[in-house]
C-alpha cells in the first residue's frame, strides 16, 4: 500500500514537473517576437526617432528616415549635400534673388498613384508655418515672405488683421508651377528647400488621421520609400516606392533601419553580421577609436560640427573679456583630441568648419599660457588668486565628462584656478544653458546647411541659441549685412569679420575641435554610403554588392 | 560551567565561525584602509610607503591607459589617475551608501512592517498602502526630481551656512535620501509577513497571558524571531543600493565626477567588455574588490546571525 | 471579506498614485519640448505647449488627463509624437511581459533549489560553493553581467545571437542577464526561511512523530520556509514584467522598461504617468495575490 501512494505521488511531481517545462517552453517559444524576412540591408541608425513627420523631426536619426519618405523641391546630393533637382525639376531666380519660380517635374505622383501638384508643395509649407501644427523647425520657413508673421501669429499693421495662412508668399500658380517670394535675398534657400521642414508631405492622410496619420494605411510618401512599418524600439522597415520618379536608380528593395542607444550592442550586432551599417557617430565607442581608426570598415570623414566651450557673459567674472580669453588660451585642445576623443579630429580655433566652399574662417585665439596668465593678471586675479570656484555644466555622457575632467586639470594647473565639475541628465542641461544657469557649458553645434551661417547667425543677439547672454550689435549688424548681400565674395568677408569678433575680440566661446563624422561598413559588401560634410546619407543609392538588387527581388515575386 | 552574559556567548559562538572571522579581519583591514588613505600621499608617509601607495585619486598624469606596474598596482584610466587610489576613494562613497540604505531599511523598515503587523486593522491597511503608493512611484522619477529641483536651493544655503567646502558634498546627501526612501519598503513588506505569522504563536500569547506590554512582546519575544530575516535582509540591501548608485551615476545623477564610488568605476569600466580591445584593469579591480566586500560582509553578516539568533 | 476590501482600496489608491507621479513629475526643470535647438521664436514653443494643454493650470490638465484615462486612453506621448502612450505599451509590454516571465521563472527555478540545498547542507562545502554563487549573482551589476554574456556565448561561442528580439535563441541571454540577479536574491531568502523553520518547534515536532527526513524538508518546512520568498515574489515580479533599463539597452529587446527611465529623463509627462498607472496595477495586484497565498499557506501550516 505505502509503495504504490509513493509511486503515485512520484507520478505527481513527475506530472507537475513536466507541465511546468512545457508552460516555460510554450512562453519561450510564443512570447518572442517572429523572425522577419532579412532586409537587403540593415543599418543602426542611432537613437529611436521621435517622428518620422518631416515638419516635426529634429533630431538626424529622425531626418535620415523621413527624407528617405519623403521629398523636397530638391535633395541633396549624397556625394557632396549640395541641393540637386528633387521633386523640382528646374527654377527660376529673379534678378534680386526674392522671388523663386520651382517647376515640377511631370510624372510625380504619391507612392498610392495620385499626383503630386504646386497645390501639395502649397500646402506642406503652409502647414509647416501653421502654428497648429506646432513645428520645432517652422523657422527654416521664416525666410519666406511672411512665414515668421503668420507662424508666430502678428498682426498686419496695415490692415489691423492676423497673418493667416493665404499670407506666405508661396502659391501655385498652375498645378505644376511653384512661385516663392522671401523676406530677402537668401543664398540657401536651394539647400532649404532639401532640407525636411520642407518636404512635401500627403494633404489626403493627414487630414483624414490627425497626429496619428504615419501609423495609418495606406500610407502616402513623395520621397523613395513607403514606411512598412514602424515598431518602436524595434525597428523600422521602408520598402522601395516603385512610382518615385527616379525609381529606376534604387538600388535596394527593402531597408531595415534599427535604433540603438549602446554603442557596443551596435558594434556587437554589426561585427555578428546582424547590421550592414553603422552611421550614427553616437553609436561608434569613441573609447575604441584608436584601434578601430585602422580597421577597414570604419570610414571617418569631416562635417559640420564643432565642440566648444561657452562663457556665461551675464556672471562675474566672465563679463570681462580678458577672464574669457584667458581661459581660451590655455586650452590644450591637441591634449584633448588626442587622449581624449582619439578618433582623428582636427583641433579648432574658430566656431565655423572648414569645408565651406567660398569661406575661410578666421584664426582664432590659440594655445598662449603666458599670454594668459599676464591677461588673468591684468582682470585682477594674478595666479588665480581671488578667482572664484566656478561651474562647468555638461550633460550625461563618458566623453563630455572625460574632456570636463582634462579641461579642469588645464585650468588648475596654467591659472590657478578651480572649476567644480556639474554633470546633469540632458533637460537640466538644456534648461540651465537656456536659462543661463550656469558659469561654463559644454557645447556643440551641428550645421543644417553648408553656409557660414547655419553657425554664425546662432550668436546674434536675439537667437535663442545665443545661450551665453552675449550681445555684440557690431556682430549682429554684419551678419543681417551678410545675409543682405547678393555678391558671394563681399559677402563672406563680412561674415569673415563677424567671426572675429566671435572668437578673437571679444569670444563669448572657447572652440574645442570640430567633429569627425564615422560611418562603418565593409565596402566590399556594401556601397553607396557617401560621407559628406551634412553628415547626409540617402538610402536609395545604397547597395548590397553581395545580396539580392532590386530587379532580383522583383524578379522573385 | 562558568556563567556567561548572552553577549558574551554570542561572541564565542562567533568566534568559532572561521569565514566569519576572516571576513571581519577583511572589512577591518579595508576600513582602515579606507581611512588611512588620504594620509599616504602626504610628504611625511609618501616618502617612505611604495608609490603605488601614494597617488592622488583625482590627478591626472602622462601615464594614459598604463597596465598594472609597480608605479600603478591597479593601473591608470583615461587620464592617467591611479585606478587604486580611485577605487580606495570610491569605497568611502560606496561604503556610506551602504550603511544609509542599512540603517534606512533597519530602523524605519523594521519599525514600519513590524508595527503594521503587530497592530494589524486598520492602521496596518493604511500603512501598508502607503508603502505601495511609494513602491509604485519608480525611484528614478523621486530621485531626478529630488536631485535636479532641491539641489540647487540646498547647495545655496549649504554655502551660505556650512561654507562651499560642505556643499560639494550636497549631492550626495540627496544621493542617501534618495536611496534611503526606496530602500526599506520590501523590508517593510517582508517583516510585516513574519509577524503577522509569529504574533499569534502560542510562545507571543503565552507571554501576553502572563501580562507583558505591546512594547515588551515586539521587541523581546517577536522581533528576536525576525531577526535572521532582518540580517539577510539587510545583506541583500547593502548590494543593491551599492549597484542602484552607480546605476544613477551611469544617468548621471549618482556621484559627481571627478570623484568616484565603486559602481561609478564599474559603471565607466563595463565599457571594456567589448570584442574590440579591453583594458581588463579597469573593469576587473573594481569589480572584484566591489564582490568581495559584499562578500565579506555577508559571510559577517551570516555570523552575527548565527550568534545572535535565539534559535541558533 | 479582508480581500474585497483591498480590491475596492485599489481604485482610490491608483487615484492617488497618478496624482502624485502627474505632480512629481512636473516639478522636475526643464520639459517635455526642451531641445538642444531652441525654435526660431519663443511662439513656436508656446505653440507646441497649446497644442498638448501644457499651458493650462495643472489642476485643469490632470482633469484632462483623468477624462481621457476614463475612456482607456493615456494620452499622446510627447516625445514620440506620432504614437501614443497606448500604442507605445502595447507594442512594448507583451514583449517585456514574456521576458519577465521567463527571468521570474529561472530567478525562483535556480533560486530556490539553491536556497533550499545550501540551508539543509549548512556549514558544509555545499553550502559555502551555492552562497557564493548566490551572492555573485547578487553582486555582479547587470551592465556587466549582460555584456560578458554576449562577449562570451554570442561572439567568441557564437552559441547566441547578440541582441534583438526575433526567436526564441534571442530570448537566453537576456533571461540568464535578468534571471540570474533576482535568482541569487531568491536563494538567499529561501536559505534564511529554511534556516529559520527548520530551528522551530513544529519541524522537531514533527520529527519526533517519526517521519522520514525528505518528508519533513519538502512537506513540513518548505511550506513555511518559503514564506519570505512568497512575500518577495509580488514586487519581484512587477519588476521584472515592466522589463528592465539595462537588459533591454544591452541586447537591444523592444520592451517598455527603457521607457520607465527614459521618459523620465525626457519628461514625457503622460508617458511617466501612464508607465506608473501600468506599473502600480501590477505592483498592487501582485501583492494581493501574494498576500493571498501566504495566508493560504499559512492556514494549511496551522490546521496540520
Amino acid at each position: 500500500m505505502a509503495f504504490v501512494t509513493a509511486s503515485l505521488k512520484q507520478a505527481n511531481w513527475i506530472r507537475r514537473w513536466a507541465v511546468a517545462a512545457c508552460a516555460v517552453l510554450a512562453i519561450w517559444a510564443t512570447g518572442c517576437g517572429h523572425k522577419e524576412e532579412r532586409a537587403d540591408l540593415v543599418i543602426m541608425n542611432g537613437a529611436e526617432p521621435e517622428s518620422l513627420d518631416p515638419t516635426i523631426v529634429t533630431g538626424q536619426p529622425d531626418g535620415r528616415v523621413a527624407g528617405a519618405l519623403f521629398e523636397g523641391l530638391t535633395r541633396f546630393n549624397p556625394k557632396n549635400a549640395k541641393p540637386i533637382p528633387g521633386l523640382a525639376e528646374r527654377w527660376d531666380i529673379s534678378e534680386d534673388g526674392q522671388t523663386y519660380t520651382f517647376h515640377l517635374r511631370p510624372n510625380i505622383v504619391w507612392s498610392t498613384g495620385e499626383p503630386i501638384t504646386a497645390d501639395d508643395v502649397v500646402y506642406s509649407w503652409r502647414r509647416a508655418l501653421d502654428p497648429l501644427t506646432a513645428s520645432d523647425y517652422a523657422g527654416q520657413l521664416y525666410y519666406i515672405k511672411n512665414g515668421e508673421n503668420f507662424n508666430t501669429g502678428k498682426t498686419n499693421a496695415a490692415t489691423g488683421n492676423r497673418y493667416v495662412k493665404e499670407d506666405v508668399g508661396v502659391e501655385a500658380i498652375d498645378p505644376r508651377t511653384v512661385k516663392v517670394l522671401l523676406e530677402g535675398p537668401t543664398p540657401f534657400f536651394l539647400d532649404l528647400c532639401a532640407f525636411r521642414t520642407l518636404a512635401i508631405v500627403p494633404r489626403q492622410a493627414i487630414e483624414k488621421h490627425g497626429d496619428r496619420w504615419l501609423m495609418e494605411r495606406p500610407m502616402p510618401t513623395s520621397g523613395p520609400y513607403t514606411l512598412e512599418f514602424w515598431r518602436i524600439h524595434d525597428r523600422i522597415r521602408v520598402r522601395k516606392n516603385p512610382r518615385y520618379w527616379d525609381a529606376a536608380n534604387i538600388q535596394n528593395e527593402l531597408i531595415d533601419l534599427l535604433p540603438a542607444e549602446s554603442a557596443n550592442t551596435a558594434l556587437n550586432l554589426y561585427l555578428s553580421g546582424e547590421a550592414d551599417v553603422i552611421w550614427d557617430k553616437n553609436l561608434v565607442p569613441s573609447e575604441l577609436m584608436d584601434v578601430l581608426k585602422g580597421r577597414p570598415y570604419v570610414h571617418t570623414y569631416d562635417y559640420l560640427g564643432t565642440y566648444f566651450v561657452r562663457f556665461n557673459i551675464t556672471r562675474k567674472p566672465f563679463d570681462d573679456v580678458r577672464v574669457r580669453k584667458a581661459l581660451s588660451l590655455v586650452l590644450d585642445k591637441k591634449r584633448i583630441v588626442e587622449r581624449i576623443t582619439r578618433s582623428g579630429e582636427k583641433i579648432a580655433t574658430c566656431l565655423t568648419p572648414p569645408g565651406m566652399e567660398g569661406y575661410t574662417s578666421p584664426e582664432g585665439l590659440g594655445y598662449d599660457p603666458e599670454q594668459a596668465r599676464k591677461l588673468l593678471a591684468e582682470a585682477g586675479y594674478p595666479g588665480g588668486k581671488g578667482f572664484p570656484t566656478f561651474n562647468y555644466l555638461f550633460n550625461t555622457s563618458e566623453m563630455h565628462k572625460q574632456v570636463a575632467v582634462e579641461l579642469q586639470e588645464m585650468w588648475k594647473k596654467e591659472l590657478g584656478i578651480n572649476m567644480e565639475l556639474r554633470q546633469t541628465e540632458w533637460k537640466v542641461y538644456l534648461s540651465s544653458q537656456s536659462q543661463l544657469d550656469y558659469d561654463t557649458t559644454r557645447s556643440s553645434w551641428i550645421g543644417d546647411y553648408v553656409d557660414p551661417n547655419t553657425f554664425l547667425d546662432m550668436f546674434m543677439s536675439g537667437n535663442g541659441n545665443n545661450r551665453t547672454g552675449w550681445k555684440n550689435p557690431k556682430y549682429d549688424d554684419l551678419i543681417r549685412q551678410a545675409n543682405q548681400e547678393r555678391d558671394p565674395v563681399k559677402r563672406a568677408k563680412i561674415l569673415y569679420d563677424a567671426e572675429v569678433l566671435l572668437v578673437r575680440e571679444d569670444p563669448p566661446i572657447a572652440p574645442l575641435f570640430f567633429y569627425i563624422g564615422v560611418n562603418i561598413f565593409d565596402p566590399a559588401k556594401v556601397e553607396g554610403v557617401h560621407q559628406n560634410l551634412l553628415d547626409e546619407h540617402p538610402l536609395w543609392p545604397l547597395k548590397r554588392k553581395d545580396g539580392r538588387t532590386a530587379a532580383k527581388a522583383a524578379a522573385a515575386k | 560551567m562558568e556563567s556567561l552574559s548572552p553577549n558574551q556567548r554570542a561572541w564565542r559562538r562567533f568566534k568559532q565561525n572561521r569565514p566569519a572571522v576572516v571576513s571581519l579581519w577583511f572589512v577591518g583591514v579595508l576600513g582602515l584602509f579606507v581611512l588611512l588613505w588620504p594620509l599616504f600621499s602626504r610628504p611625511a608617509f609618501a616618502n617612505i610607503l611604495p608609490i603605488g601607495l601614494t597617488h592622488s585619486a583625482v590627478k591626472g598624469s602622462d601615464a594614459q591607459y598604463s597596465p598594472p606596474t609597480l608605479t600603478h598596482w591597479f593601473g591608470t584610466d583615461i587620464h592617467g589617475r591611479d585606478q587604486l587610489s580611485r577605487i580606495m576613494s570610491g569605497a568611502r562613497v560606496s561604503i556610506l551608501v551602504g550603511i544609509v540604505g542599512a540603517l534606512v531599511s533597519l530602523v524605519i523598515g523594521v519599525l514600519w512592517g513590524a508595527i503594521a503587523g503587530y497592530v494589524g486593522g486598520w492602521w496596518d491597511g493604511a500603512m501598508m498602502r502607503f508603502v505601495d503608493i511609494l513602491y509604485s512611484l519608480p525611484s528614478i522619477v523621486f530621485v531626478i526630481v529630488l536631485i535636479t529641483t532641491l539641489e540647487e536651493l540646498a547647495k545655496g544655503w549649504l554655502t551660505q551656512k556650512l561654507g562651499a567646502n560642505v556643499a560639494q558634498y550636497c549631492r550626495m546627501l540627496f544621493l542617501f535620501v534618495g536611496i534611503g526612501a526606496v530602500s526599506w519598503l520590501t523590508m517593510a513588506r517582508i517583516v510585516r509577513g513574519q509577524v503577522l505569522t509569529l504574533k499569534n504563536r502560542n510562545f507571543v500569547d503565552a507571554s501576553r497571558s502572563l501580562g507583558a506590554g505591546h512594547t515588551r512582546i515586539l521587541f523581546r519575544h517577536i522581533l528576536p524571531n525576525v531577526i535572521g530575516i532582518i540580517i539577510v535582509y539587510i545583506t541583500l540591501t547593502v548590494p543593491s543600493v551599492i549597484l542602484y548608485e552607480s546605476f544613477l551615476s551611469y544617468l548621471g545623477l549618482g556621484i559627481q565626477p571627478p570623484f568616484a564610488s565603486w559602481g561609478s568605476l564599474i559603471a565607466e569600466g563595463a565599457g571594456q567588455l567589448n570584442p574590440v580591445r579591453v583594458y581588463w584593469w579597469l573593469i576587473v579591480y573594481p569589480a572584484v574588490t566591489l564582490v568581495t566586500t559584499l562578500l565579506a560582509l555577508n559571510f559577517f553578516g551570516d555570523g552575527l546571525r548565527d550568534a545572535f539568533d535565539p534559535r541558533g | 471579506m479582508y480581500f474585497l476590501r483591498r480590491i475596492a482600496f485599489l481604485v482610490p489608491l491608483l487615484l492617488i498614485i497618478s496624482f502624485l507621479a502627474f505632480m512629481l513629475v512636473r516639478v522636475a526643470p526643464g520639459g517635455p519640448f526642451d531641445k538642444e535647438r531652441a525654435p526660431a521664436s519663443p511662439e513656436i514653443e508656446a505653440n507646441i505647449k497649446k497644442k498638448y494643454h501644457l499651458d493650462k493650470p495643472l489642476l485643469t490638465q490632470y482633469g484632462i488627463y483623468l477624462k481621457n484615462l476614463l475612456q482607456g486612453d493615456f494620452g499622446p506621448s510627447l516625445k514620440y509624437r506620432n504614437h501614443s502612450v497606448n500604442d507605445i505599451i502595447a507594442q512594448g509590454l507583451p514583449v517585456s511581459l514574456t521576458l519577465g516571465v521567463l527571468a521570474f521563472l529561472l530567478a525562483q527555478g535556480f533560486g530556490i533549489p539553491l536556497g533550499f540545498l545550501t540551508a539543509v547542507k549548512k556549514g558544509g562545502i555545499l553550502d559555502y560553493g551555492g552562497s557564493f554563487i548566490a551572492l555573485l549573482a547578487i553582486c555582479i551589476p547587470g551592465f556587466v553581467i549582460g555584456p560578458l554574456l554576449v562577449l562570451v556565448f554570442s561572439i567568441k561561442l557564437g552559441w547566441f545571437p547578440v541582441g534583438m528580439w526575433e526567436t526564441p535563441m534571442h530570448a537566453v541571454l537576456p533571461t540568464l542577464a535578468l534571471g540570474l540577479y533576482f535568482g541569487g536574491k531568491v536563494a538567499r531568502l529561501m536559505r534564511e526561511g529554511m534556516l529559520g523553520t527548520l530551528n522551530s518547534e513544529f519541524i522537531t515536532t514533527a520529527r519526533a512523530k517519526g517521519l522520514s527526513e525528505t518528508q519533513v524538508l519538502v512537506k513540513h518546512a518548505f511550506r513555511i520556509a518559503v514564506l519570505p520568498v512568497v512575500s518577495y515574489s509580488g514586487p519581484l515580479l512587477a519588476d521584472l514584467l515592466v522589463g528592465s533599463f539595462v537588459v533591454e539597452n544591452i541586447f537591444r529587446v523592444p520592451g517598455i522598461g527603457v521607457f520607465l527611465v527614459n521618459s523620465s529623463l525626457n519628461r514625457d509627462y503622460t508617458m511617466v504617468v501612464g508607465l506608473v498607472l501600468l506599473y502600480a496595477v501590477l505592483l498592487l495586484v501582485l501583492n494581493l495575490l501574494v498576500d493571498l497565498a501566504y495566508s493560504m499557506l499559512d492556514r494549511r501550516v496551522k490546521m496540520e
